[in-house]
Order: C-alpha cells, then structure tokens, then sequence
C-alpha cells in the first residue's frame, strides 16, 4: 500500500530572491555572498556557524531554514524519522577551486572540510537535530522523477516520515536553490507530492 | 506494518564484481594478495601530491588501465571502465537493456584536473562526476542515465543502498554499481591539514592508532533480481543515518551509526547473532575507531569479530565502500576472515573483537559500515 504524500512547504532562492510557498519574502540586489549574508540577517538569528559556512552550505542552509520557519513543528517527529535528499550539477566545485587556491599559501582546513557537497545536509542535520536517511545525487539538471522515486519508496517503507529534498547549486555567481518539505499529512496548503509538481516549482522562478 | 508491497519484494542478488587496486586488477587477484597479507600501502616520494614522503596505496605514476583509449578518458574515468568491464566480464547482465542501471559513487571523480588549469566554463564541464558518468555509460551502452550519488566516505555504501532500494522498487532488474576515486596533492593537502594522516603505515582501531592513509582504487558490484541469480549472496539490508552533531568529527557516542546498523538489521530480518562478522570503515584516526566501537558495542555486536581493510588499501574513499564489501563477500565464499593488518592490541577491546589474525570462519552474514564528513553514516548487510 502506497502512502499519501504532500509537499507541506517549499522555498527558493533565486535571482536575489527569497520565496516561501511561492511567496516572495525578501529581496536584496547584490552580489550571492551579500545576498546570503542579508537573508541571514533577516532571519535574526544567532548561529555563529554560518559564518563559517562555504556558499553551498550557506545557500541550503538558508533555504532550509526559511522553508521550516513557523510552519514545520520537528517535534511531531522523531530526529530519525527525518531524512534530507539533496542534488546539484557542480558538486562543491564553488568550494574547490577556493580550497586550491588557498594550499598555494597554506592549506586551510576549514574550506577542505567543505569540498564534499553532502556537507550542506550535515548543517541543516545540525542546526535542526535530523538524524535520518540522507543523500546527495550530482545530475546533470534536477531530476525531479529520480527523486520523486526515492523520497517517495523511503516514506511509502516508513524508511523516514518526513523529508527535505531539493536542488542546490552553487557556482560563483550563479546559484539556485528550491527546498521542498514532503510529509505524510495534509495541511491547508498542502499539495500532492510529484516529479510533476516539483518541476512546476523549480521552473517557476 | 506488512503490505502487499512488502510482500511483493524481490530479493536482491550479487551477480558479479570486482576490485582494480594496486594490489591486482581482478577479485581474485586482491583476495589472493591479502590472504598472503600483502598491502598496498607503501612510502611515497612525489612532490606532485606531497612535499613530503607519504604513506599511501598508489598506482603506479603512468599506469593507463584502458587500452587504445580514443577519449583521452582520464585516470578516474579509466579506473571506472576498467572495473566495470571486469565486472560484467561473463555475468550474463546486459548492459543496454532499459532494465539495468549505472550507479556512480565518488567523493572528488576528477578534481585532479583543477590542479594544473585555469578553471573555465570547459573544465568546469570536464570536472563534473556527471560527465564522467556520461563517459562511462556511454563507453559500454548503458540506455539509462547514470545515477552519480556524491556523499563523503559513505558513497560506496551508499551506492549499494540505493541500487537495492531501486531493485527491490521494481525500478530496474540490475544494477551496475562502481566507485572509484583518485589520490592527487588536491585530496593529500587536504588530509594533511587535518592532521589526519599516519607517519607511517595505519594502525586500525589499535592503541597506537594515530591517523589514515589514503589509497586509490575503484570497485564494482552488480547486483540483480533476476532468478537466475538465486543461488548467489544477497544483499539482506542497509541503511544511511546521520550524526547531526559536527561537519568533521563524527558523533561522540556512535548511536547514530548503531542506529544505521539496527535499521539495517531489521530490513533484514536479523537479530544481532545473524551477523558472523563486521567489515568495519576502520579509517584508523582515533574519532573514527571510538565512535566505531562505540556503535558496534551499542548494537550488541562486541563479540563479533571485527576487521578494517584500511592497512591493506589505505581509505579509498568513493571505492572504499564497495571494495570492502567485495573482499568480505569472498570472505563469505571461501570461509576465510582477512585479519586487519596494523592492529595488534586493541583501543577498545571490551567493544570491539579486532580479527588480528586470518580466521577460517563459517559465515553466512557480514555487516558492513562507512561514516564520513558531513556526519553520514552507512551499514549494509550482506548474506547467503
């Protein structure tokens, strides 16, 4: 028996804009580093951690924590039952070429720990206590049938409950970040969870 | 909850595999070299990847492994088509059927190549894992596009699990599943300024255990529904988990491993006593080995006798997994535990039975775990 399963939330970030649920949050025209910066001031938080982020992680972070705000309550959910499938075309290649650049001088170890792209789901595991199932696909362009297949046979096992899954990609100035939050229950916005809607979101902005 | 679903499961068997190192180019060729308990660790001297000498399992400089290669395929991707080609060697898998699928894992593919060029929309292309898998697929006429899973130390592991997952789905009827990564200064200076690497030849989960070595390689496992395949080993279970405690430092306690090993338990139907020995990740840096201990002590495993491959292979990172598994899988068939070379008196002996020595062994199960940066964790069990 298949389970029912709904896209509760969703965020991008894209073209210096942050939206929620296709509604836009914020905005702010500068280069990604200053915009990511001004969308983590806008969020008032303090999470020293950020800053030492690379631009992978601060982008999915930042999605990650804009698609949750108010609207997900993690305690309905064991930290286990929560898993985080994510995918990008360029890997950590953003964080790469910086990491080389740096061992001409001394190799720094805080910018090699992030030229593995799976390190953005450890922060968003961090920041929100997700202990569950977790992988990161390099595609070529999101492929929202292959991810549609997995989220949904890890939630149909009860493999996991509830699920981030998404693109996030990073190259110098070019980025694009769309988180969606796939659950088990309805809510009053909830739509139907499908290769078919996550595309119809990614190529709305 | 038991459903039709369930029921309707297939289960998932080894066709094939194989392992290119540099201790030989077939399974039973690296079998043969650690039965001998030969490593391919060894001292370095090449200012390409280290000022300094290095302890690591390397290929020889130079050694191309496809012959008349018209693609200028690059190290990384003649390691993957090497291995494959073993691989499917005489399995009866046909890889251009829409049914079988490729399934890439490596943690930095080509990032060698960052190394000597400006970095331009051109190498941008040539870098990605997606081009290499593209390469790869169409070298051998896979119809499907190649799924590149990227997840630090556990994509190896990681690649099984998911090939499984598409197997038992219905999605395909085989899988194709190869991992392979390439040691250059960009990976070396990186361990290194982690202080993360031995002086000398690794010691896992031993008192003296002081770091890592690295090592290249690639593996390949095919894995099938197919019946014909019946009589094969199995993959019975597995699992991902993630520590969500530190990006570099795995957790303090190994529950969320143990929690991996037991979700990988229940899949397949085990208790603990199902599993006659550990292929452990075994990286041989002292986080690793404790947290390791610690989470084969939580899931009640303490007295099954446990082994790292490490000191024989160094960590080859995106292959590790899969080499690994490959080498306990031909423990399973010839009843031969390999002993962990470098470890001679335990860290944690009340947690973990460290196999020191060659251990003629019945076994019908193996648990294999991998953990990496970002926190991941893997376990997957494979069995008669």
């Amino acid at each position: 028996m298949l389970t029912e399963k709904y896209i509760t939330g969703f965020c991008s970030i894209n073209n210096g804009i942050v939206a929620k649920d296709g509604i836009n949050i914020f905005a702010h025209e500068s280069d990604l580093s200053g915009l990511l910066l001004a969308a983590y001031q806008h969020l008032q938080l303090t999470y020293p951690k950020f800053y030492k982020m690379d631009n992978l992680s601060k982008l999915g972070w930042l999605a990650a924590e804009f698609l949750l705000k108010d609207t997900f309550n993690k305690t309905e959910y064991q930290p286990e039952d929560i898993g985080v499938i994510l995918a990008n075309a360029n890997s950590s290649l953003d964080d790469d070429v910086k990491y080389w650049e740096s061992i001409k001088d001394v190799a720094s170890p805080s910018l090699f720990v992030y030229t593995l792209p799976n390190i953005v789901i450890g922060e968003i595991c961090i920041r929100n206590h997700f202990k569950g199932e977790q992988a990161f696909y390099i595609q070529p362009e999101f492929d929202t049938q292959f991810i549609a297949q997995q989220v949904g046979y890890l939630l149909d096992k009860n493999i996991m409950q509830a699920c981030i899954c998404g693109w996030v990609d990073v190259f110098e100035q070019d980025y694009k970040a769309v988180l969606f939050l796939v659950e088990k229950k309805k809510t009053d916005k909830s739509v139907v969870f499908s290769a078919e809607k996550m595309d119809e979101i990614f190529n709305k902005d | 909850m038991s459903n039709i679903n369930e029921i309707s499961e297939p289960e998932v068997f080894v066709v094939a595999d194989n392992i290119l190192s540099p201790l030989g180019k077939t399974t039973a060729e690296n079998f043969a070299k650690l039965r001998q308990n030969e490593s391919g660790v060894k001292q370095h001297t090449d200012v390409a990847i280290s000022p300094l000498p290095f302890f690591a399992s390397l290929f020889d400089k130079g050694e191309t492994f496809v012959k008349a290669d018209e693609h200028n395929y690059t190290k990384f991707e003649q390691l993957l088509i090497a291995s494959i080609a073993d691989a499917l060697n005489g399995s009866g898998v046909d890889v251009r059927d829409k049914k079988t699928v490729l399934i890439i894992s490596s943690t930095k593919g080509n990032i060698s190549l960052l190394e000597n060029e400006v970095v331009t929309d051109e190498l941008k292309e040539r870098v990605s894992l997606s081009t290499s898998a593209k390469l790869v697929a169409e070298h051998f006429g896979f119809q499907n596009q190649p799924i590149v899973v990227s997840n630090a130390c556990i994509s190896g592991v990681l690649g099984v699990v998911i090939a499984a997952r598409l197997l038992r789905s219905h999605q395909y009827e085989n899988a194709v599943v190869a991992g392979a990564d390439v040691i250059s200064k960009f990976i070396m200076s990186g361990f290194q300024s982690f202080q993360a690497l031995s002086a000398g030849p690794c010691k896992p989960f031993d008192k003296e255990h002081d770091g890592l070595n690295l090592g290249e390689g690639a593996g390949t496992i095919i894995l099938s529904t197919n019946h014909k395949y019946a009589q094969n080993i199995k993959v019975k279970g597995g699992s991902v988990s993630n520590d969500a405690n530190h990006i570099s430092g795995p957790s303090r306690t190994g529950q969320e491993l143990a929690g991996a090993i037991k979700n990988a338990l229940q899949e397949a139907n085990f208790t603990p006593a199902d599993i006659d020995f550990i292929s452990a990740h075994g990286t041989a840096t002292v986080y690793n080995d404790e947290m390791e201990a610690n989470a084969i002590a939580i899931s009640g495993l303490q007295k099954a006798p446990v082994n790292s491959l490490k000191g024989f292979y160094g960590h080859t990172l995106g292959a590790a997994g899969l080499i690994e598994s490959i080498i306990s899988i031909q423990s399973l068939k010839q009843a031969l535990v390999i002993p962990t070379i470098g470890f001679t008196e335990a860290a944690d002996p009340e947690k973990v039975n460290v196999c020191a020595a060659p251990l003629r062994l019945k076994a019908n199960n193996f648990l294999k775990t991998a953990s990496g940066f970002g926190g991941c964790n893997a376990a997957v069990i494979f069995g008669k």
